[in-house]
């Protein structure tokens, strides 16, 4: 499954691209619009053209991802996938409780967690060594809170709730608390 | 002339408070409650920035996240409520020639903003109540980590700011359909639908295109007024839900928190909050936007009657669009993610768009324009929405939402490039265009200071909420604390963007009392002494 640092590189890339591309537009503007030029309006067919464009966008944007995020299209019909592993987790008074010390994953492997709030708000996010996230979700009392995730490469995570659920919260964390093995199965 | 001189007197006495009319003064009023608030905002935002480097000694964390809670309610309600209702309950009778309904409402309004503001900014930082403007239930209700006391006079004073909004409203529309005395009589229902985009969506169906009764700005502030009251009712139940939790616990009874439901408040909450985020603000920053663009340039709006359609289409966008706030919630249906969340946000990305497009394309028309200061803000704000709203589109995928929420950044290059650059810049604009008609001719203090306010500024937010999404992309939860350094380097980063941000404010604040002068600014609170209902004075 393509990880989520792929998908975030193209995004910074896609993103700074167009914050170069309008900010040199803007800075075009102010530069000609103080200059002499034809007082006359723009044609409609441009503004059609634009709106248009935006409309094009905006649409696309969603089903570019959901062909191209894999883990989008399995979220959205992760009700009607088997798991080859479920670990039921709980987490309560700023605590995450495991069903072991450590979370044993085998790579391609599609594991459901599937978490549970005794009393706040909290998250439930994976993240490597150097902080950077896998993937989260909200955990909210009195919900069923499940993602299903396929993991693809050997690693370590730390498991860290990602919503605030006041300032004890901030210590929710699990170090190196799932651990992903690539080697072959026997 | 000497420092001081000015200091108390301003710039070259230009500035008379004895010929403010009371609709000025109100006004002046409104900015001065809004820029001091300002200050406290971006005084707290420097205090999280530096504690987000390294954390501070003297500030423990509850005190941290108590700020953070503050940090954004002082913002809307203290400071940006302040300024924009200020601004339009002047705007609105200028605009349509007609005395405001009533001006004492007005300025109950005004002192509203400021008490409320300060009682919960006051009761968060005595009894350090945090719960964070989410309040995602049970949390604001979970006294184990916070006081009762403290959480009930923080949510008086947030219910002080809504009554003032509600006050706000009431103003609004009793001004577009009231019939002044000696008037004749005023088609009250024609109006308002006129403002509300009723009677302009009859016409798209009917052969006999009428005229608008009221202008474009006008309807604007009118469809953003809606979603103000939408907002404040929703704001008010929600407290006094709380409040119920902590009277009980006041009188020793222990409420049972399952008794709500977490989801639906969530549910409930940001459907509320949205008609701020995602209604009011885009519909009332487009309406500036025109306004800004036909007055700088004395031309009529380009694409007027789509531009009237897109307010309308953006007002009914914003009651529902909340569920993109809910894309990470599994128990969410996902209807509701794909329709709410997904397609209907993209829609922002089309109204807001159109909102640029048209209001370059009306500047454009009129080349050569001056880079005057408010058409160098507009264009700052311009381009902070056109930052913004993109990054705001790409979190609303179900995709990338998954490695972006409650990261660095969706509060860096969305909300703080949106509400610092967008939004805090097109205020500005407004404020730098209004300031000779509302001080009746006063004469800035310095050029060069205002100069240095619009790139400190515009480069302090960009900057900040660039940085800022880089932590995010890396990884950087909001409403979190690292203590070990793991992002301090684009913490170091945003910390001086943000005093760039902290420094365009004091040049701003600097030049505007020097050139109203001491004694001109403690003068904007006393009674006019003119006895006229106009906007100002009669020349």
């Amino acid at each position: 499954m393509t990880d989520s640092t792929t998908v975030l590189w193209g995004q910074t890339l896609a993103y700074t691209l167009y914050v170069l591309a309008i900010m040199a537009v803007m800075g075009w503007f102010a530069m000609r619009v103080t200059q002499d030029g034809e007082q006359k309006g723009i044609k409609p067919v441009y503004f059609y053209a634009f709106v248009s464009f935006l409309v094009v966008l905006a649409v696309s944007l969603h089903f570019i991802t959901y062909y191209t995020i894999p883990w989008k299209s399995m979220d959205m019909h992760r009700a009607t996938i088997t798991p080859d592993k479920v670990f039921d987790i709980s987490v309560a008074a700023h605590k995450f409780k495991l069903p072991a010390d450590i979370l044993q994953i085998s790579c391609a492997d599609k594991v459901l967690f599937n978490v549970t709030s005794g009393d706040l708000t909290y998250g439930f996010g994976l993240f490597r060594d150097d902080h950077s996230m896998l993937f989260q979700m909200q955990v909210v009392p009195g919900h069923r809170n499940d993602i299903l995730w396929q993991f693809d490469k050997a690693g370590v995570y730390t498991i860290r709730s990602t919503e605030y659920s006041g300032p004890a919260g901030v210590d929710t964390i699990l170090k190196d608390a799932v651990v992903v093995s690539c080697e072959k199965r026997s | 002339m000497s420092f001081t001189h000015t200091l108390v007197h301003g710039e070259q006495e230009s500035f008379k408070p004895d010929t403010l009319t009371p609709m000025q003064k109100l006004v002046l009023r409104f900015v001065v409650v809004g820029l001091v608030y300002y200050g406290i905002v971006v005084i707290e935002g420097m205090i999280m920035r530096l504690y987000e480097i390294a954390p501070i000694p003297t500030v423990d964390t509850q005190q941290f996240f108590a700020i953070m809670t503050a940090h954004p309610l002082v913002g809307i309600f203290g400071s940006t409520y302040s300024i924009i209702f200020g601004a339009f309950l002047f705007l609105v009778p200028f605009l349509m020639k007609k005395p405001l309904w009533s001006i004492p409402l007005g300025n109950w309004t005004c002192g509203l903003l400021a008490v409320g503001t300060f009682t919960f900014w006051f009761a968060g930082f005595l009894s350090e109540y945090a719960p964070l403007y989410t309040l995602y239930w049970p949390l604001p209700a979970d006294f184990t980590q916070f006081s009762v006391w403290g959480g009930i006079f923080f949510i008086v004073g947030i219910a002080l700011v809504m009554v003032g909004t509600a006050f706000f409203v009431v103003n609004i529309f009793k001004t577009i359909s009231y019939t002044p005395q000696g008037w004749d009589r005023q088609p009250a229902g024609a109006l308002i639908a006129s403002a509300l985009g009723i009677s302009g969506l009859q016409a798209l169906f009917s052969k006999n295109k009428r005229e608008h009764l009221v202008s474009l700005p006008v309807a604007a502030i009118a469809r953003g007024t809606v979603d103000t009251a939408l907002n404040a009712g929703i704001i008010l139940f929600t407290g006094v839900l709380i409040l119920v939790y902590m009277v009980a616990a006041v009188l020793g009874h222990d409420l049972r928190h399952s008794a709500v439901d977490a989801l639906l408040y969530k549910n409930w909450f940001w459907w509320g909050l949205d008609l701020i985020a995602d209604g009011l603000v885009l519909i009332f920053v487009a309406g500036t936007w025109y306004l800004l663009a036909t007055l700088i340039t004395g031309k009529k709006l380009y694409m007027e009657n789509f531009a009237r359609a897109a307010l309308f289409v953006e007002l009914v966008v914003s009651w529902t669009v909340w569920s993109h706030h809910l894309m990470s919630d599994q128990a969410q249906p996902g209807i509701l993610k794909t329709v709410s969340g997904e397609m209907v946000t993209a829609f922002e990305l089309i109204t807001q768009g159109l909102a640029f497009f048209i209001t370059l394309v009306t500047l454009w028309s009129a080349r050569p324009l001056k880079m005057t200061h408010p058409l160098k803000f507009l264009l700052g704000g311009l381009l902070g929405f056109a930052l913004a709203v993109p990054a705001g589109i790409m979190q609303a995928d179900l995709g990338l939402n998954r490695i972006l929420h409650n990261t660095q950044w969706i509060i860096g290059p969305h909300v703080h490039v949106a509400v610092l650059v967008g939004l805090t810049m097109t205020l500005y604009a407004t404020i730098y265009l209004l300031f000779p008609i509302v001080t009746n001719g006063a004469k800035l203090y310095s050029e060069k200071l205002a100069v240095f306010h619009f790139w400190a500024h515009l480069l302090g937010g960009i900057g900040m909420g660039a940085f800022m999404g880089m932590a995010g992309l890396h990884g950087m939860l909001r409403r979190s604390l690292y203590v070990n350094g793991e992002f301090s380097g684009y913490m170091i980063l945003a910390g001086l963007s943000g005093a760039l941000l902290l420094f365009a404010f004091l040049a701003f604040f600097y030049n505007i009392v020097m050139s109203l002068g001491l004694k001109g600014v403690f003068e904007i609170f006393t009674p006019s002494k003119l006895d006229t209902t106009d906007p100002v004075p009669a020349s």
